[in-house]
């Protein structure tokens, strides 16, 4: 049998491209939605996560929040949204406390204190998932890629009675709103502070704050973000978008305006190719943006390899 | 939400125990059943038939260190080598602050651990062993090109190919197990490694990288030692640099991709990070530091494979990582040299010498301020002397009495500290540095006389022999301090403890029972 031709899939237009559209429109506008609002929330804080030098310790909570997961759920024995997010909270800023303690208490450098210290936070919740899996409703693939085709298994519950949709969905959307909002309140104390943490002092702001309250909100986005991509593609939705719009432009607006733009094609082809391939959605939208960050690196004006290679 | 639970325990019934896979294999296969069963029966039933439990448990424990068994011998063996790779690699990579570039490596094989797959049509360990190394020196070179044409920083380049590479490779993975025989692949066992499922030929790759890692570190050990700590060095005495570089770098990538099978992509940076970090913590010298990676590494490994083995559906790559951690959890805190608690407890000793010492200091400054009559010091003259209540005193008499410098006496119910003479020598040379600094910053830093006692205060407790001697030659022998106060010298206080002839001249120092 040969394998490649069974690797890829016949594709059909009408069932890959028209049909999520059309009849099947209930189940894959949330998928859709769900994808989208991962990628933007992510996109939009990591843009920031980016500048910052951060994107790895992205990588580390989104690793550790696993084992705060978990335990959460064998202490409240239910899944409610409360109980996870203090979880991993919690688990996020054990994470960040003991890469800080490790760092100035012993002689380890910072770039081995994160990967002691996030690694092993996540063996401990794998294990943990081997052992209490059963209980937990959570299985290592959805922790490897996440499972955002589970949305289309939740009921849908009324937002205020003006719409409907799937619980998760709605949660997700208040999360990206809210990362938007907050970004555009503090639009110029996140700016001065990312770029210039001495200029943010002497116009009496205080970037330690600053520093902290975008944690939170990392960690407020990564924890939504878990059940739908998992621990390990976060990063991608958290990097891809920023570093790829900052290839195209140089004003932050505009680079901020280009991830949203990023992250609703990156939701719509993932889901495409998704569908087609029968494959994790999280696993294609990352594929595509990827793919994204590869087109702007070869042909983005100005800063492409082409661009430079031809000046 | 809720997920499937009978495709999750579909998942786990693939990513099998030691013990499954010992079936497999042709072991004794009725008793395996029968331990199985019994297993599962005492896990059900819970305290009722603990005690049956327990003699599996036992029995589990002699088969696996019995080592009768192919596949533990198999899964040690791996255990023992792949230890002792990332421990020599890990040393390097801790050193020379690459750890996060182990992470994107680790995640970035993964891509070429399916096109192996794919290629071989089967999991042939050669050929994603090839496919794997052929992504990750690709991962590589990609970090490196992103770094050189664009503005995006390091941190963020190592992230996108770590991210990217992982994507694509769960895309692949995805795709195999849609295939027809992709159910029975064992991919999947490369996310979170199953040493139960290593083949013979893997622990041979695992033995032959181990075998070539020793050899090209004991080999080039100075390359590789000057290269890691100073490469300008290593460019100014002629040598390749650049090719030891590369040379460590493919070692590296060798020893993540026949890790996969053990550890699982996801994890191997911890094992390459942990236990030489354990061991970082341990040593000054890189060669010690090696050896003891090496060890840690093996230990952990071991470890890991033995739990895994034990509890029968967990992977081993986790159990592993939890073990390193443990060594170095032990040796964060007890290091002799950089631990935490055995610097807490340097800290600790070093502030009751602290608190002796100014002890000591108000006896002698109370004999003092009675022109040195009398042989003991009263404890209500010197509790207003520290200015503390008399009861924070004896504790502090106390303690001083614990160091076997001091007697503590009643006498007509009032309580008299007295020294010894190893406790008046003592006392004698913090008064003595004491006033030496305070002359020395008058007179020689031009300190006004009101400004110097703060700084005496710290700096009296710290002074040694060597430099006491000095300062006092460059303050020509000095017997006052700035406040007029009797500077005690070295003549003096020697003097003071032998017998004082009548006819000299008194000059207060004096043991209190003589």
């Amino acid at each position: 049998m040969d394998i490649w031709s069974q690797l890829i899939p016949e594709f059909s237009f009408q069932q890959v491209f028209v049909e999520p559209w059309t009849e099947l429109l209930d189940p894959f506008i949330w998928i859709f939605l769900m994808g989208f609002f991962v990628t933007a929330a992510c996109g939009f804080i990591g843009t920031f996560i980016v500048w910052r030098r951060m994107a790895l310790v992205g990588d580390a909570i989104s690793h550790s929040v696993l084992p705060g997961l978990v335990i959460a759920f064998l202490v409240s024995q239910s899944r409610d949204t409360l109980p996870m997010f203090l979880g991993a909270v919690g688990a996020g800023i054990l994470t960040t406390g003991l890469i800080e303690i490790i760092h100035q208490k012993s002689r380890i450098k910072t770039d081995a204190a994160l990967g002691i210290v996030f690694t092993t936070l996540f063996a401990f919740g794998v294990v943990l998932v081997s052992l209490y899996g059963e209980n937990v409703d959570l299985d290592t693939d959805c922790v490897l890629y996440g499972e955002i085709e589970h949305v289309t298994l939740e009921p849908l519950s009324s937002f205020f009675g003006l719409f409907e949709a799937p619980g998760s969905v709605m949660r997700m959307g208040i999360v990206s709103l809210l990362v938007v909002v907050l970004v555009i309140l503090f639009y110029r104390p996140l700016v001065v502070s990312s770029f210039d943490p001495g200029l943010a002092r002497s116009m009496g702001m205080n970037p330690a704050v600053m520093h902290h309250a975008l944690m939170s909100l990392l960690a407020i986005v990564v924890v939504s973000s878990f059940e739908a991509v998992g621990a390990v593609l976060v990063i991608a939705m958290l990097i891809f978008p920023g570093t790829t719009a900052s290839l195209l432009s140089d004003r932050l607006p505009v680079i901020l305006g280009i991830t949203l733009v990023i992250a609703l094609l990156g939701a719509f082809f993932g889901m495409h190719f998704a569908l087609w391939l029968d494959i994790s959605t999280a696993g294609a939208i990352s594929t595509v943006i990827f793919g994204m960050f590869l087109l702007a690196w070869v042909f983005a004006p100005r800063r492409g390899l082409l661009w430079r290679a031809f000046r | 939400m809720k997920l499937d639970i009978g495709y999750v325990l579909r998942w786990w019934a693939r990513t099998s125990s030691f013990a499954k896979a010992t079936a497999d294999r042709g072991a004794p296969r009725g008793v395996l059943a029968v331990l199985m069963g019994l297993a599962f029966a005492a896990s059900a039933q819970g305290a009722r038939i603990g005690d049956m439990q327990e003699t599996v448990f036992v029995e589990q424990v002699w088969r696996f260190f019995t080592m009768k068994d192919a596949v533990v011998r198999t899964a040690l063996l791996g255990s023992v080598f792949l230890g002792i790779s990332c421990g020599l690699l890990g040393s390097f990579i801790v050193v020379r602050k690459l750890s996060l570039f182990g992470d994107t490596l680790s995640h970035a094989v993964l891509p070429g651990v399916a096109i192996g797959y794919l290629v071989a049509g089967q999991k042939d360990p050669v050929a994603i062993f090839i496919g794997a190394t052929v992504a990750g020196v690709l991962g590589t070179v990609m970090v490196n090109l992103i770094k050189k044409t664009t503005h995006i920083k390091e941190d963020s380049s190592l992230g996108m190919v770590l991210a990217g590479f992982y994507g694509i490779g769960i895309v692949l993975m995805n795709r195999i197990q849609k295939l027809p025989t992709g159910t029975q692949s064992g991919v999947d066992k490369f996310l979170f490694g199953q040493a139960a499922a290593l083949s013979s030929v893997e622990v041979w790759m695992i033995g032959g990288v181990a075998l070539a890692a020793v050899v090209l570190v004991l080999v080039f050990y100075r390359q590789f030692l000057i290269g890691s700590f100073d490469i300008g060095f290593a460019k100014a005495m002629g040598l390749p640099a650049g090719l030891f570089h590369y040379l460590l770098m493919m070692l590296l990538a060798f020893t993540v991709v026949v890790s996969l099978q053990a550890v699982g992509a996801v994890l191997v940076s911890a094992m390459l990070v942990i236990p030489a970090a354990s061991a970082y913590l341990l040593t000054e010298r890189m060669h010690r530091m090696l050896i003891l990676a090496s060890v840690f590494g093996i230990f952990s490994g071991v470890l890991g494979a033995f739990f895994s083995f034990l509890g029968n559906s967990l992977p081993t790559g986790p159990l592993m990582v939890l073990a390193a951690s443990s060594v170095f959890t032990l040796c964060f805190l007890f290091s002799p040299r950089h631990g935490l608690v055995s610097r807490w407890r340097k800290r600790r000793s070093r502030e009751a010498r602290i608190r002796n010492e100014n002890t000591l200091k108000a006896i002698y400054q109370v004999r003092e301020s009675h022109g040195f009559a009398g042989e003991g010091v009263k404890l209500t003259d010197l509790a207003e002397r520290m200015n503390e209540p008399a009861a924070d005193t004896r504790r502090r008499l106390a303690d001083l009495v614990a160091t076997g410098v001091c007697d503590l006496k009643e006498i007509e119910g009032k309580s008299f500290a007295f020294l010894n003479p190893d406790g008046w020598l003592k006392a004698c040379a913090v008064v003595r540095n004491h006033r030496l600094w305070e002359l020395y910053l008058t007179n020689q830093a031009e300190y006004e006389p009101d400004h110097v006692h703060d700084d005496a205060e710290v700096i009296e407790h710290v002074l040694g022999e060597e430099t006491v001697r000095r300062l006092e030659r460059l303050l020509d022998y000095p017997s006052e301090d700035p406040h007029g106060k009797l500077i005690p010298s070295l003549a003096d206080v020697q003097r003071s403890l032998t017998q004082v002839s009548p006819g000299e001249k008194a000059t207060g120092y004096r043991m209190p029972n003589q």
